[in-house]
């Protein structure tokens, strides 16, 4: 049978991408996870992937293309029904008598004109609250939740202007929909800050870690301990990620933030996550991430050891629904056993959506965070 | 090595590890990290890129003699002597 | 410009009458009681004196009879203005309005246009009950060969007549019972109406309602008490109900994306039915609400004035429905 390999959306924010190159030609036969296209976006040049096992029939859109998400790039003839894709969400598409009931059941209720204006602005719908009549998603609701109504030249064109356009997008619409709730500690991690100094003092340069890959071993652990932090909200409400994948936010030097993931992050050795955070940080930086890698994170953790700064108050990516931040590590006065001795101390952070977890808890998710830190050697 | 060289080839490892820096541009007395952000992971990279092109192996310990250009060729030059 | 004349819609109506009878020696009056009793509604009183006999002329009390002269004095070279007392007795002429003044141009291969001007009042308000009262525009909007017009503004009333005598198709015009007493402003713009065309009688944003006759004034107050609320209604004004002005409508639901449909007519087979499904095979996408209608309650329209009231699509429920439409709590 047939299968259409469209242009996804690499988050929340993409609306249009263009097509730089294709890795595969006609005839040529593809594996689920395989390369096949490039395409430059906001986020920088993302390599594609296909989600279904076949042969390329044809490329539709030829290098040099811009076109809107949802595109159809190929046609693919494959044995088996295309499996949905997990990470990447497509547009929904509802085939004709086909479990027509729990279709019209499922069915949005939005205006024609919203319909219109959505598909437009590539605003998800299904996460969208209607004030229309009977709860009907209207054109106003359409535009809140949607890139700025009029496209200005930084929000069409791609490169740091388009990211920066894409990043006050999707952040805006954080701060409009999510109630962020945050809480801060500051924890003596001198352990951990101490087992990293020994150990890669007795390693070979290249098997080093920093304490960041640390922490997104922390974090993913803890994720695993307290459910309602990593997963995402949509359609009005949370759903867990069966997998915890913990993204790490990259900052450009040109400007800007990338936030691709550590795929099962939970479950990997720490010299493991070492390797694939400074594949994927250098990656980012040449603008070469995989689609998947950006719309896979179910929780982002957000460094900023390298600067002077104590605490981060960091703002949730929709629709996941929390995020650790982290400051910079410095030596304090600490008080143990009723005397004051230098410290390493690290203020961890957490923003989390009130919608799905409360103060309570993410006073717990931060503690394990914490506690996990305090015991390197068992990361 | 030649003394002369040692600066050229030490900016060719920055510039391969922070691509978007112009070469031209990197100003030999100013520290890599207020120049261009140059943060711990650009570090870690720079000190296996050091250990590779010049089988020196930096300890952690001394990340803070590697921070501008002038004091890494300086260091170079003493770790090469 | 002048200033403008203050004067009733039954003064403004009068004018345009006498204006035609003057302006063209071919155009005359007749109906039901015109002449001695100066009409049902006092419209055409004092125009016997003025005019005499031959220009306004008093006919039986037969509908069929009048309306079928009318159609023949057309065909004959004159210009008839045909005054049937109210929409409801016009039934007894639908044979010959349907059956005659529609059709004979078109099976004449255009030899035999018929220009009758066929004047009716419509529409309650006035305790007339049930036989008197009724909103049958829909009936006649639906016959090809007529055209259709129903003057809702003083300007309108005064200046329609001249321009439906000038056609050569048979011209309904519908007279809302309730405005005759209306007082406005006489314009210059009178002497420019046009027969076809929708207006826009008041410019929004948030809403467009839709609408023709005595219902304007009802939407009209009714965007008073929506300003309030900071709700911007536009209110289109039909003039012609057959031919419909789809652009202007379109136009404005393509500027709102909310439609209510006024119509004092019943909701079934209904011109606010023909308007709606007009917007929804042109303008569907640019739809943000379901289409709502505001129309009379389906039944013959009471006697009683708390009745008849209740029954009419009146401001209140033209509020509520708008409020609705725009996801406000009513």
């Amino acid at each position: 049978m047939q299968s259409e390999f469209r242009l996804p959306a690499l988050g929340a924010d993409m609306e249009a991408g263009t097509l730089v190159e294709w890795h595969v030609a006609p005839g040529d036969r593809c594996k689920r996870g395989d390369v096949v296209a490039v395409v430059e976006t906001d986020k920088g040049a993302i390599d594609v992937e296909v989600f279904v096992d076949g042969i390329v029939r044809e490329l539709l859109v030829p290098p040099g293309t811009r076109v809107p998400v949802g595109t159809v790039l190929a046609l693919l003839d494959t044995e088996a029904p295309a499996p949905a894709p997990e990470m990447v969400q497509a547009p929904p598409r509802t085939r004709a008598g086909e479990d027509a009931g729990e279709a019209i059941q499922q069915r949005v209720k939005i205006s024609p004109a919203a319909r219109k204006r959505a598909q437009e602005l590539h605003v998800d719908v299904v996460s969208l609250r209607g004030t229309g009549p009977e709860g009907a998603i209207t054109v106003q609701d359409v535009e809140r939740a949607g890139p700025s109504p009029q496209p200005s030249p930084a929000s069409v064109g791609e490169g740091a202007a388009g990211m920066r356009a894409a990043i006050a997008a999707a952040m805006s619409r954080s701060k409009r929909e999510i109630p962020h709730y945050y809480l801060t500690t500051t924890v003596d991690v001198s352990s951990a800050v101490d087992w990293l100094a020994a150990h890669n003092a007795a390693v070979p340069v290249t098997e080093r870690l920093l304490l960041a890959a640390l922490l997104l071993k922390a974090v993913a652990l803890a994720c695993r301990d307290h459910a309602g932090f990593s997963g995402f909200h949509r359609n009005g409400r949370y759903e867990e990620s069966p997998v915890v994948h913990v993204g790490v936010a990259v900052a450009l030097r040109g400007g800007g933030l990338v936030a691709p993931a550590i795929m099962d992050t939970a479950t990997k050795p720490l010299a493991a996550l070492m390797d694939e955070f400074r594949d994927v940080v250098a990656r980012a930086r040449a603008g070469r991430l995989r689609a998947s890698e950006l719309a896979a994170p179910t929780i982002i953790l957000t460094s900023l050891g390298d600067s002077a700064v104590e605490t981060v108050l960091p703002i949730i990516q929709p629709p996941q629904v929390a995020i650790v931040g982290a400051g910079a590590v410095a030596e304090r006065p600490w008080i143990v056993a009723g005397r004051i001795v230098p410290r390493q101390a690290l203020t961890l952070s957490l923003g989390a959506d009130h919608r799905v977890t409360d103060g309570r808890l993410g006073a717990h998710f931060l503690a394990r965070i914490a506690g996990l830190l305090a015991e390197p050697a068992k990361l | 090595m030649n003394r002369e060289q040692l600066p050229r080839r030490v900016l060719e490892l920055v510039t391969a590890i922070a691509p978007d820096v112009e070469a031209d541009s990197v100003i030999p007395g100013i520290a890599f990290r207020d120049q261009f952000d140059f943060d711990s992971m650009d570090t870690l990279n720079f000190a296996i890129a050091l250990q590779r092109e010049f089988g020196v192996d930096v300890p952690e310990t001394d990340y803070a003699r590697l921070a501008s250009l002038d004091q890494c060729v300086a260091y170079l030059a003493e770790r090469l002597a | 410009m002048t200033t403008p004349l203050r004067i009733t819609y039954r003064e403004a109506v009068k004018q345009g009458i006498r204006g035609a009878l003057l302006a063209d020696p071919r155009v005359f009056l007749m109906g039901e009681d015109v002449g001695r009793y100066g009409g049902c509604f006092a419209v055409s009183k004092g125009l016997l004196d003025e005019f005499g006999e031959e220009r306004v002329r008093d006919t039986p009390l037969s509908e069929s009879a009048f309306v079928g002269a009318g159609i023949g004095a057309a065909l004959g070279g004159l210009r008839p203005i045909v005054e049937v007392m109210t929409v409801n007795f016009s039934l007894l002429a639908l044979d010959q309005i349907v059956n005659t003044a529609a059709t004979l141009c078109h099976m004449s291969g255009g030899q035999f246009p018929v220009p009758v001007v066929i004047r009716m009042a419509t529409g309650a308000g006035r305790q007339l009950a049930a036989q008197h009262s009724h909103s049958l525009e829909a009936w006649y909007a639906h016959v090809p060969g007529l055209r259709v017009v129903e003057p809702a503004t003083i300007d309108d009333a005064r200046g329609m007549l001249r321009v439906a005598l000038a056609s050569p198709d048979p011209v309904i015009v519908f007279e809302p019972i309730s405005l005759y007493n209306m007082e406005g402003d006489l314009t210059d713009a009178a002497a420019h109406v046009r027969l076809e065309g929708a207006r826009v009688h008041r410019a929004g944003s948030s809403v467009t309602l839709v609408t023709y006759g005595a219902s304007l004034w009802r939407c009209i107050a009714a965007a008073e008490v929506l300003a309030q609320d900071g709700i911007d209604a536009e209110i289109v004004d039909l003039r012609s109900l057959r031919p419909l002005d789809d652009a202007t409508v379109l136009a404005s639901v393509r500027k709102t994306r909310r439609v209510v449909i006024v119509d004092e007519g019943w909701r079934t087979c209904s011109l606010a039915a023909e308007i709606g499904q007009r917007i929804v095979e042109q303008g569907f996408y640019d739809l943000d609400a379901p289409i709502a209608r505001v129309c009379t309650e389906e039944v013959p329209i009471p006697y009683p004035k708390h009745l008849e009231d209740a029954a009419l699509p009146g401001c209140e429920r033209i509020v509520d429905t708008v409020r609705r439409l725009l996801g406000h709590a009513v």
